[in-house]
């Protein structure tokens, strides 16, 4: 606030003209300072230079006022770090690591925290302007080369509503809602990480990572999708007076959703950009931890608790649980990245490969065997027949992945509020939005379910098994002695065998990848169990392939050092 | 990559227009028009560059769908054909033309005239070829409307007259429809097509004010002009003309002759035989032989009396004659190998006399005559209608006797 004392009567009493000016109450002095419009939200404002030199201009025209881009990314990450925190995480991720992980951005892409902003030496392309200020850097791309740019985000320049196609889009009519939008189109993407939209996410993955909050990534985004973190039409959250247009659709507005791997590899990027130190150490009692995780996944895939001293074995022999492996370390490259998630899903991957083998046969006689077994055991619990298993999580996969394909042809990309690249075309946009929800609500009424009113709940859980239930199996309690033996006092596996995905990993650097899963040239048990963990994970099987291919090259590394054997079917 | 699986809007769109395209094709209306309630906002990213983009799609199943729903209602239907007028300059004409033709199914006559005249008098820039041709259809559609305008107040003046009434107003009003739609029912059969309706609409009114010559010609036209899709119909509407007109025997012959040979089996050919039949010319009563022939080789004529009678008729006058006799051998030759199972089984025999015994003697005559009196039919039927003490079929049986099997 304004805490001058007047010049005129030299008492501190302003108020705010019409005109944003502040004048002096006591004697009406007006003065030639004008208010900042002061942003309430937790972060102070980032144009911090514009302030003193009464950059700003106030209201526009059209009820709008100026507002920078980063502004709006700013309240993106506001909205998402408060949904966050309603869906249970620590109020410290919104109060203090995500704003300081975006200040720290703000810092090191010069938006501002720095003496000369990037933005300033540009001059700003706004509505009314557009045709007297345009010529600050001949050898950048024209504008029509910042609407042929294809974006990960999305790909609006083909939209006509957006953009039209045919008519010639000349310099005064390229221009954005927020002050620096052409601008921010410009930027080198090499020099500055030009933040996006599907980079707020990143930024929120990075402080739950830093926290060490209970939420792995392909829950965070699977809860994006289920809409309760805000992410698509997110301008919905935009003050009235931050109107969007122009090329500021290209920057916020997405239609598409986010990626795993895309969203991974930005967090990291982003690490390394902002210079963090190392993250807080991952132990044994973390959440992400692979113990942990597999522990929940093993529930969630209804699998027997047993199954969990398998994990944690074979996680501590290929060292996957030590400190100094789970923790980031950005800009280390030569560390490899933990993907908590995937890293779990495929230990459990590997360890059904090494109980039952999983080669579309022996699996089923191991299951046969279990069966008689049970049929003599008296005491204790059951013991578990990957065919009872099968059936039933056959059956719920089959469900829920049906629900979700129909969710997702369901997906609705806009929202009540319409965008408008231009406001030559806002009376035709808004005709078409009238025509659309006018539409909507006669075919809706002729449609058979009644739609649920709310989202369903967020949960952690995907699939949950109860042995209460009794319309289910529900495994957990099984024992897995029906198809292990004793042998020199110890229980070991029955099944000698195992096979590698691979022989050979991949160089990412080449391919790209680590491995290339096609379906056809694996067994269908094999397929099923990975689509499975696909399914809850939300990634396509053959991310998760790689991690197994990944986490067998570590467990066998003595045995494929020896001598590489054209088959690939080892003995344990 | 895994950039291959995100899903976006676009495909997102085509995964939820297959859902609607499934629902539709296992007639769940309900859920059709549920996955269709997601894929309307399609019309927000409208592109107009695909060759059948979001606007076309939504007009065609939403069409059907409130068409088969069973709770959609008359005025539900018009209100989203006229949202979906407004969705595309070059759609216009189709859907207006669509509109009438619902409206019309469901009776609302009025408004259908109303819907036509109102696209009548849309324009917009220049129409294209197919703007036309469609514009030429509303034109047609409106004209036949006029026709079932100027119908009605034909038959309530006709009533009027028969009371004794005259009401000047009335009658001409019936002359303004006539006018109104005589001159887009001309203009529409010109092009080239089936136009049945507008022909037949056309010929009662140009009939009705006297303009036979006009009639004729419309007519001829209709059935000969080689650009005109070969129509049967065309040919029976020239026909009837014609015999309406007191025509010549010989033109009724030209026509039917042409008419036999695009569909043999036409329910004309009974009259086509019997004028034949009759003729003074040799040929003409070869001809007649050979229509009824060929008629009876459908099934659809296999228990028709009239035709076996016509059938029997000239066979029998033949053989009496003598003359000619290898006429019928002729017609016979390609047909001995099947007609016997095909009409004089044993089977057929029993089922004709107890169902229909005219059609039995008619077709024992025939048989007895094709086939002897050895011949499986004849013998059943003949001993049945002796025993039954029918008096033709002892008749019959004589003849038969009396004649040797060609």
């Amino acid at each position: 606030d304004f805490n001058e004392r007047c010049a005129q009567c030299s008492e501190v009493n302003w108020g705010l003209t019409d005109g944003g000016r502040f004048y002096c109450r006591s004697c009406h002095n007006v003065t030639e300072r004008s208010r900042e419009v002061v942003n309430t939200d937790f972060i102070s404002n980032t144009r911090i230079q514009a302030i003193s030199k009464g950059l700003r201009k106030q209201e526009k025209n059209d009820g709008g006022s100026e507002w920078y881009v980063c502004e709006g990314f700013q309240l993106a990450l506001k909205k998402q770090a408060e949904a966050l925190e309603a869906l249970g995480v620590c109020p410290q991720l919104k109060d203090e690591v995500l704003c300081n992980f975006w200040r720290c951005y703000l810092q090191k892409s010069k938006q501002a925290y720095c003496n000369r902003p990037a933005g300033e030496t540009l001059k700003a392309l706004s509505v009314c302007n557009s045709s007297t200020d345009v010529d600050s850097e001949p050898e950048s791309p024209g504008p029509l080369h910042l609407l042929s740019l294809s974006e990960s985000e999305g790909d609006l320049q083909t939209d006509c509503s957006f953009v039209s196609s045919t008519s010639k889009v000349s310099e005064s009519t390229v221009f954005s809602g927020s002050v620096d939008g052409s601008l921010y189109l410009r930027k080198n993407q090499k020099d500055t990480l030009r933040m996006t939209m599907p980079m707020t996410l990143s930024f929120c993955y990075m402080a739950l990572l830093w926290l060490r909050e209970s939420m792995t990534l392909s829950d965070l985004l699977r809860f994006v999708v289920e809409g309760h973190i805000p992410y698509l039409n997110i301008f919905q959250h935009f003050p009235e007076k931050m109107k969007l247009c122009g090329l500021d659709l290209k920057i916020f507005c997405v239609e598409s959703w986010p990626v795993y791997e895309e969203v991974y590899n930005k967090m990291l990027e982003l690490a390394a950009f902002l210079d963090l130190p190392r993250f807080p150490d991952i132990t044994d009692s973390c959440f992400l931890h692979p113990d942990m995780l597999c522990m929940k996944y093993l529930m969630e895939a209804n699998l027997p608790d047993e199954l969990h001293n398998w994990t944690c074995r074979v996680v501590k022999k290929i060292c996957i649980g030590e400190v100094d492996y789970l923790t980031l370390v950005p800009g280390n490259k030569s560390t490899r990245k933990v993907k908590y998630d995937v890293l779990a899903a495929a230990v459990i991957v590997v360890v059904l490969k090494l109980l039952f083998l999983l080669d579309d046969h022996y699996e089923w006689l191991l299951s046969d065997f279990a069966e008689e077994r049970n049929k003599n055991n008296k005491e204790g619990g059951p013991y578990f027949e990957l065919k009872k298993w099968y059936k039933v999580i056959k059956c719920s996969l089959d469900v829920e992945q049906k629900k979700l394909d129909e969710e997702r042809a369901k997906c609705l990309w806009r929202c009540e509020k319409p965008l408008f690249y231009s406001v030559k075309k806002k009376s035709k946009v808004l005709k078409r939005r009238q025509m659309v929800v006018s539409l909507q609500n006669q075919f809706g009424k002729l449609s058979s379910s009644v739609q649920p009113a709310e989202k369903p709940r967020p949960s952690s859980f995907q699939l949950r098994w109860s042995e209460e239930n009794t319309d289910e199996i529900c495994f957990h309690g099984h024992s897995l002695k029906g198809i292990l033996q004793e042998k020199c006092g110890f229980l070991t596996t029955i099944n000698p065998d195992y096979w590698l995905c691979t022989v050979k990993l991949c160089s990412e650097k080449l391919c790209g990848r680590v491995a290339h899963y096609r379906e056809v040239d694996f067994p269908q048990s094999y397929h099923f169990v990975l689509r499975l963990f696909s399914f809850l994970l939300r990634v396509q099987p053959s991310y998760i392939h790689d991690e197994v291919c990944m986490i067998e090259q570590k467990l066998f590394h003595k045995k494929l050092c020896k001598k590489p054997k054209y088959n690939t079917v080892l003995k344990k | 990559s895994s950039h291959e699986h995100r899903l976006n809007f676009k495909k997102s769109k085509e995964v939820c227009l297959n859902y609607v395209q499934d629902a539709m094709l296992q007639k769940q209306w309900k859920r059709a028009a549920e996955f269709l309630t997601f894929y309307i906002e399609s019309l927000e990213k409208d592109f107009s560059r695909e060759c059948i983009g979001p606007s076309e799609m939504i007009w065609r199943i939403g069409t059907e769908i409130l068409y088969r729903h069973s709770h959609s209602s008359m005025k539900e239907f018009s209100s989203f054909i006229e949202q979906m007028k407004t969705l595309g300059v070059k759609r216009y004409l189709k859907v207006c033309l669509e509109h009438a033709f619902h409206l019309l199914c469901n009776g609302l006559i009025d408004e259908a005239y109303q819907n036509l005249s109102l696209a009548e008098s849309w324009q917009f820039g220049e129409q294209t070829a197919i703007q036309d041709k469609e514009m030429k259809l509303i034109q047609a559609y409106r004209g036949l409307l006029d026709y079932y305008s100027w119908s009605k107040q034909k038959n309530i003046l006709l009533e009027h007259g028969l009371d004794g009434f005259e009401d000047l107003p009335a009658e001409q009003e019936m002359h303004h429809c006539f006018r109104k739609a005589a001159v887009n029912l001309k203009e529409i059969i010109k092009i080239p097509g089936v136009w049945d309706l507008f022909v037949k609409c056309y010929v009662d009114l140009l009939e009705f004010y006297g303009d036979r010559n006009e009639a004729h010609q419309v007519l001829s036209e209709y059935a000969y002009n080689s650009k005109f899709p070969a129509n049967p119909n065309a040919h029976v509407y020239l026909y009837q003309f014609l015999k309406r007109h007191g025509e010549s025997k010989k033109s009724l012959i030209s026509v039917l002759k042409i008419l036999h040979d695009i569909v043999p089996s036409h329910e004309l050919m009974i009259d086509f035989n019997t004028m034949l039949q009759k003729s003074k010319k040799r040929k003409k009563r070869r001809l007649g032989l050979e229509v009824i022939f060929a008629a009876l080789d459908y099934a659809g004529w296999k228990e028709n009396v009239k035709a076996w009678n016509c059938m029997a008729r000239q066979v029998k006058q033949i053989v009496i004659s003598k003359k000619h006799l290898d006429w019928i051998k002729q017609e016979w030759n390609s047909r001995k190998d099947w007609w016997p199972a095909f009409h004089f089984s044993r089977y057929l025999a029993k089922r004709n006399w107890q169902g229909n015994e005219s059609l039995s003697y008619e077709k024992a005559l025939v048989a007895g005559i094709l086939l002897g009196k050895d011949s499986k039919y004849f013998k059943y039927v003949s001993h049945q209608g002796c025993k039954a003490q029918v008096k033709r079929f002892r008749i019959l049986k004589k003849f038969v006797n009396k004649h040797n099997p060609v």
